[in-house]
Formats: C-alpha cells, structure tokens, sequence
C-alpha cells in the first residue's frame, strides 16, 4: 500500500453563516473574505504540514488545483510543488494535477512537470485532471461540451511532447504550435506516472486503461459511497482483460486518529463539520453545466457530487452521520486500523490521498492525527495486496540521490531506469 | 401546453455537410418564405407566432442540432459552423424566393451571423432580443448556472405557464423521465454553449456591418435576461434597423406576447 498525504489548502476563517450569507465558496465566493497576511502564515503553514508528511513515513504528499476556491487556495499547485520539492528528498510529489484543458498551451503543463520532475529528482506524479465545472468552465470560460475534446488533445500534445527527440508542429484544434520542443525533458522516462483524478465519468475509466494510467476517484463522500462507482471501475477492467492490480486505483479519504474514538470526535469533529457545511457550500448552478458530463456519463446515473440534494445533506451531518457513512474514517488507531482495512478491500485500491487536515484545523491536531497513524496504523496496512507485492507500474522511479555537478551520475541515472 | 403545431408538419432535409435536421413547416407554400430560428430553449411546442406568422408567410423552421432525435451537433463546434448550417438548411429546403430571416434569442444571433456572411440570400432580418453582444455595464443573465427552476422567472411574465412549457409537462416523481430530461437538457444547452458560453458574444459586432438589409429589432422592454438597453446597441450597429418594444413583454415574446409580435414582423415584412 502507498499513502499519499494531500493537502486541500482550505481557506480557515469563512464565517459560522456563510452558507446562509453567501451565494457559493467557488466561483463567486467574496474575496472581501480573503486576507493575504493571514495567507503568509497558512501557506507556509500547510507547506510546513506537507514536509512534515514526508519525515512521518507517507509516500508521497500531494497537492491540487483550483480556481475561487473557498476550499482551495492553491489554484497553481505547482508553485507549491517546487518549493517541497527543494525541502524534500524522499517522498513523491503528487500533482493531482493540473487541469490539462486550461492552460494555453498546454505544453506550458510539459514543460513546468518536467522541471518539478527534474528538481526533484524524479519523484513526479503528474496528475492530468479534466477539471471540475467550477474551475474549468466557470472560472476559467472553457466551453462545457468542448472541454472534454479539448482535454484529450492536451493529453495528446503533452505525452507527444515529452516522448519526441525532435520538434516537431502540432496542428490541433485547440492549440497550433510550429515548433513543439518540449526542454526541459522528465527524469522519468519515458514520463512520470499518469494519474487521472475523476469524479464520476465513466469515460475516464476506458481512456485510463487506454493509456494504462492510474485512475484516482476524488470524493468527499467517503469510501461507502465510493463503491459502486469502484466497482463500476473494476467491472470495466476485467471487462477490458485488465490485471486487477489494485494500485491502477486511488482514493481519497478523509481520516482522524486520536488516543480514543471518543477523543478523535472531540478533536477533530468540528473542523471536519467545517468542511461539509461551509467549504462544500457550492452553488449547484455551478456543478453541472449542461454538456460538461456526456450522455453516457448522465445515463449511466453518474449523478453530480455536489447536486442540490447532496448538498442539502452536507448542510445537516453530525459527526456520527460522517463515521456511520463513511465519509469519514475517525477514531482511535484500532477502529482506524479496522475502517482503512474496510476500505481498501472493499474498493481494491493500492493508493490513498489520505486527507488529515481538515477545514479550520489547527496544525498541532493535524500533526497529532498524522502522526498517529504514521505510527499505529499505516505500518500495519502495508501488505494488504500481497500478490501484488513490488507493482510500481504507477509509483515514481527516483535518482538515488541528488547528482553534484562535481561527481559522475552515471550511478544516479542507472538508478533512474531500474524499476525498484 | 404542448399540442404540437397543429396547422403545419415536419419536413426533413439532410444538409451537405451531412446534418439531417427536422423542419417545421406552415403556411402556403405560395406566400413569401420566411425562415425562423428557435431559441436556446428549442421549440417549446404550440408555436403560437410561428401560427400567426403563418397566415401571410410560407414558414419554415429549423430545428437545430441538439435540439430533435437526429445527431449531428458535434458537427457544429464554433460561431462559423452555426451560421454556416442555418445557410445550409436554407440552402437545402429550396425555398424558391429569397426568403425573410427571422430569429429568437440564439436564433437571432445566428440570423445575424447569416446575414452578415451572406445579406443577399434574405430578404428582410427580424431579430427577436437576440443574443450576441455585449454590454460590461449591463450583463446577460448566465443562463448556464441557472437551476432548471429557475428559468421561469428570467424568461416569462406567467412563471407557472412558462415552467410548465418548458419541461414540457414533466412527472418529476419519475426518475426514468428526469433522466431523459437531463439528457434533452444536456444536448440543448450544450451545444448553445458553444456559441453562447461564457459570454453569448462571438464577435457578431465587427461583422454587423454586413448586413445592409433592412432590419428590425423587437425586444420585450420588461426582458429579464438580455435586457432592453441591447436593442439601441443592436440597431446602433446594423446599418438599416429600426427597433420596437413590446410593452411589457419578457424575454419569450413569441410565446407570451404572440399576438404583438406577429403584428410587429408582418407590418415590417409586408
């Protein structure tokens, strides 16, 4: 098993009554709201806690992307990618990722992972989302039923771009480049493992194993609701005569540890709470715009995340609805231990974005859950996919060390090319 | 609310660039033709202008893409392929004489588009508060964060009779049919975005120029959703236009305000 610890980068001062106040905390949320000194300490404060991540054990720390974000104040995760890759040494640097169809061009995207991948010496996970409707139509003006052509010939033009030995013109349809000559190149040849972050469309699913990419279901809805989309995601790997090796998946997964079950709900409770009823107050006008999900995606009953209904729910949960349902994994090390154990045979998933920083969290409850589970309960899920012991088809492949200009790296770079 | 049009039928054509597209057709086909574009919320069923329109007019009606059971829609992917197909369709319904271009909202954007590429082919242009442009100080609602019940109260003066136009008389008990509902939704809305989303503005302003034949713009003065201020910039930037208000008239005048229309667009194309 891998675990990532990822950081949603929440903004922590949104009022007791911005559901009632506010129109949404994405696209339009006020940015009277926003205060960029308090953002100097917190900025530097989740860097802190994503740093701290690494010296726990995780395997990877892992960043996002969105835009007008009441939840997310990293709308360039790769600034923050950069610096942990500087403060960092062992652990992989998960972009999950950037939103491929938004950036013009979008060899912009090839070129910046292969510098992360090269500062950090190879410890890139490049994740290339579609995009939420928030971000990528509504904040960033792509065109719904266009959005997801345009992101499949990104996709093209980046891998094209990261794979050619010379330049060579791309003649698309959403990018015209003469001379496409991707410089600087990733470490990892011939490119950094592919993540594709989706929410409940199942073309994804088919375009992953296209590529053989890693398929990471983001949800805030927790693993018991996680399933039937887990299990529509395995049904069409076997169906496409697929291995069933459980890292091409990942999960995400809102998770507190405490001494007591008891202790973790007085602990983190609230600022999960925070979470459901004031970050996840997102306007469902702007969830689903029509020609954003396809006609399969509709039929097949994908139905929206954050669609009115569900949100009303989010508005009204207790602590017990968000253990009972799944949406949050809490609770001493045992019953933390017990629920992961659940969690990841059920959905068959080699990956977890463990989410341990929550809403209005303070930093010492975040390092406390961190590090309690660093050391009572993630030793103990390691070999839970025996039969799939040492499958790094989807895990970075680092130098050994960082090269000096004053010593041959012919070690490093052997090191580079032998899977571990 | 939704009988179908009852005075008239549906004719089918296959464009060259291989779109088949529904069309409805009424009146003699011996009076002057005019074509008339839907808007982004399609032919709401009942037609009542189109039904007036009809006693002096040879009408005909596209359907567009997205909009019937045909598929095609990802044909169309920009500004130039819209008013490209409305000039095929045109082209491929054989009308005989040059006919009169009439057009609703999306469908008033896309005659304009036509015009401008191509003013000789129609007689007369009648916008209908049209989208197309756009005024920093006076912003068109975003249509495509509306909640479905939320359109009502943009688009008509009888919120209840509008809602029910526009779901068409949905059983909101039954999942199946919310489901096709969503799907018809998606189709429409998503091919509308393509001209219409973020901003319903493709540059219609540079060309307008173009269009040297007499027009008209009839804008509901109480329009909630593209407000009437539009029509002086419309009539400002078409060469030979004249405006008239509807009084009173939201944002589907050829549904709630047929009667008025119908008298504006004869005395203007007769």
């Amino acid at each position: 098993m891998k675990f990532t610890w990822f950081n949603l980068m929440p903004w922590p001062d949104l009022p007791p009554d911005f559901r009632e106040k506010h129109h949404s905390v994405w696209v339009d949320i006020p940015n009277t709201l926003f205060d960029p000194v308090r953002a100097n300490g917190l900025y530097n404060e989740y860097m802190d806690q994503l740093e701290y991540a690494e010296a726990c054990g995780f395997d990877g720390i892992g960043v996002n992307e969105h835009h007008q974000n009441g939840y997310g104040i990293m709308p360039s995760p790769n600034i923050i990618a950069a610096g942990l890759a500087r403060r960092t040494s062992r652990a992989a640097l998960c972009v999950i990722g950037n939103s491929i169809a938004l950036y013009n061009p979008p060899i912009r995207v090839a070129e910046e992972f292969a510098m992360l991948d090269c500062i950090s010496g190879g410890r890139l996970v490049a994740g290339f989302p579609v995009g939420t409707p928030m971000d990528t139509n509504f904040c960033y003006g792509q065109i719904p039923a266009l959005t997801r052509d345009k992101y499949y010939e990104a996709h093209d033009l980046i891998m094209k771009a990261w794979a050619a030995e010379e330049p060579f013109a791309f003649d698309g349809k959403y990018n015209q480049l003469r001379y496409v000559n991707c410089w600087p190149k990733p470490v990892q040849q011939p490119h950094p493992p592919i993540y594709i972050p989706g929410g409940g469309s199942i073309e994804t699913w088919d375009f992953c194993l296209d590529h053989d990419y890693n398929y990471s279901y983001l949800s805030f809805g927790g693993y018991k609701s996680g399933k039937a989309l887990l299990d529509g995601y395995w049904d069409r790997v076997a169906a496409r005569g697929k291995d069933d090796s459980p890292y091409r998946a990942a999960f995400a997964q809102i998770i507190a540890v405490a001494d007591t079950d008891a202790e973790a709900e007085k602990l983190y409770a609230d600022h999960i709470l925070y979470f459901y009823n004031r970050c996840l107050h997102v306007y469902p006008g702007f969830a689903d715009p029509p020609g954003y999900r396809t006609i399969s995606t509709i039929r097949a009953g994908m139905l929206d995340q954050l669609r009115a209904d569900a949100q009303r729910r989010f508005a009204t949960l207790t602590w017990k609805d968000l253990i009972d349902g799944g949406f949050v994994i809490g609770g001493s090390p045992a019953t933390v231990y017990d629920r992961m154990v659940e969690m990841i045979e059920q959905l068959r998933i080699g990956h977890v974005f463990c989410l341990f920083h929550n809403g209005d969290q303070p930093d010492w409850k975040t390092r406390h859950s961190t590090k309690l589970f660093a050391e009572k309960v993630m030793p103990r899920l390691r070999d839970l996919w025996p039969e799939y012991a040492g499958d790094d088809r989807w895990w970075v492949k680092p130098l050994a060390s960082r090269v000096h200009a004053d010593e041959t790296f012919a070690d490093a770079r052997r090191d580079a090319t032998v899977p571990q | 609310m939704t009988a179908a049009v009852t005075s008239g039928a549906t004719a089918r054509v296959t464009t060259r660039r291989g779109v088949t597209s529904d069309v409805l057709v009424l009146g003699d086909p011996a009076s002057p033709p005019l074509v008339y574009l839907h808007s982004a919320a399609g032919h709401l069923g009942g037609e009542p202008l189109l039904e007036r329109l009809a006693a002096r007019f040879h009408v005909v009606a596209p359907v567009w893409p997205g909009y019937s059971d045909h598929p095609g829609e990802e044909l169309l992917e920009d500004m130039l392929d819209f008013a490209l197909h409305g000039s095929d369709v045109v082209a491929a319904l054989s009308l005989g004489a040059t006919p009169h271009l009439v057009g609703h909202s999306m469908g008033g954007m896309i005659a304009a588009e036509m015009a401008a590429l191509s003013p000789a082919s129609y007689a007369r242009v009648v916008l209908i508060s049209p989208l197309g442009l756009w005024l920093d100080e006076h912003p068109v609602v975003d249509i495509f964060s509306l909640l479905p019940f939320e359109f009502p109260e943009y688009l008509f003066e009888d919120t209840a009779a509008g809602a029910a136009l526009l779901t068409g008389g949905l059983d909101f008990d039954d999942p199946e049919a919310i489901k096709e509902f969503l799907i018809r939704n998606s189709r429409r809305l998503g091919t509308a975005g393509k001209i219409l989303f973020p901003i319903p503005d493709r540059r219609a302003a540079k060309r307008l120029y173009r269009v040297a034949n007499p027009a008209l713009v009839v804008w509901g003065d109480a329009d909630r959703l593209v407000p009437p201020v539009y029509a002086r910039a419309w009539a400002d930037r078409l060469p030979d236009a004249r405006v008239a208000y509807v009084d009173g008239g939201r944002h589907m005048v050829p549904y709630e305000r047929a009667d008025d229309v119908a008298e504006l667009v004869a005395a203007f194309l007769t």
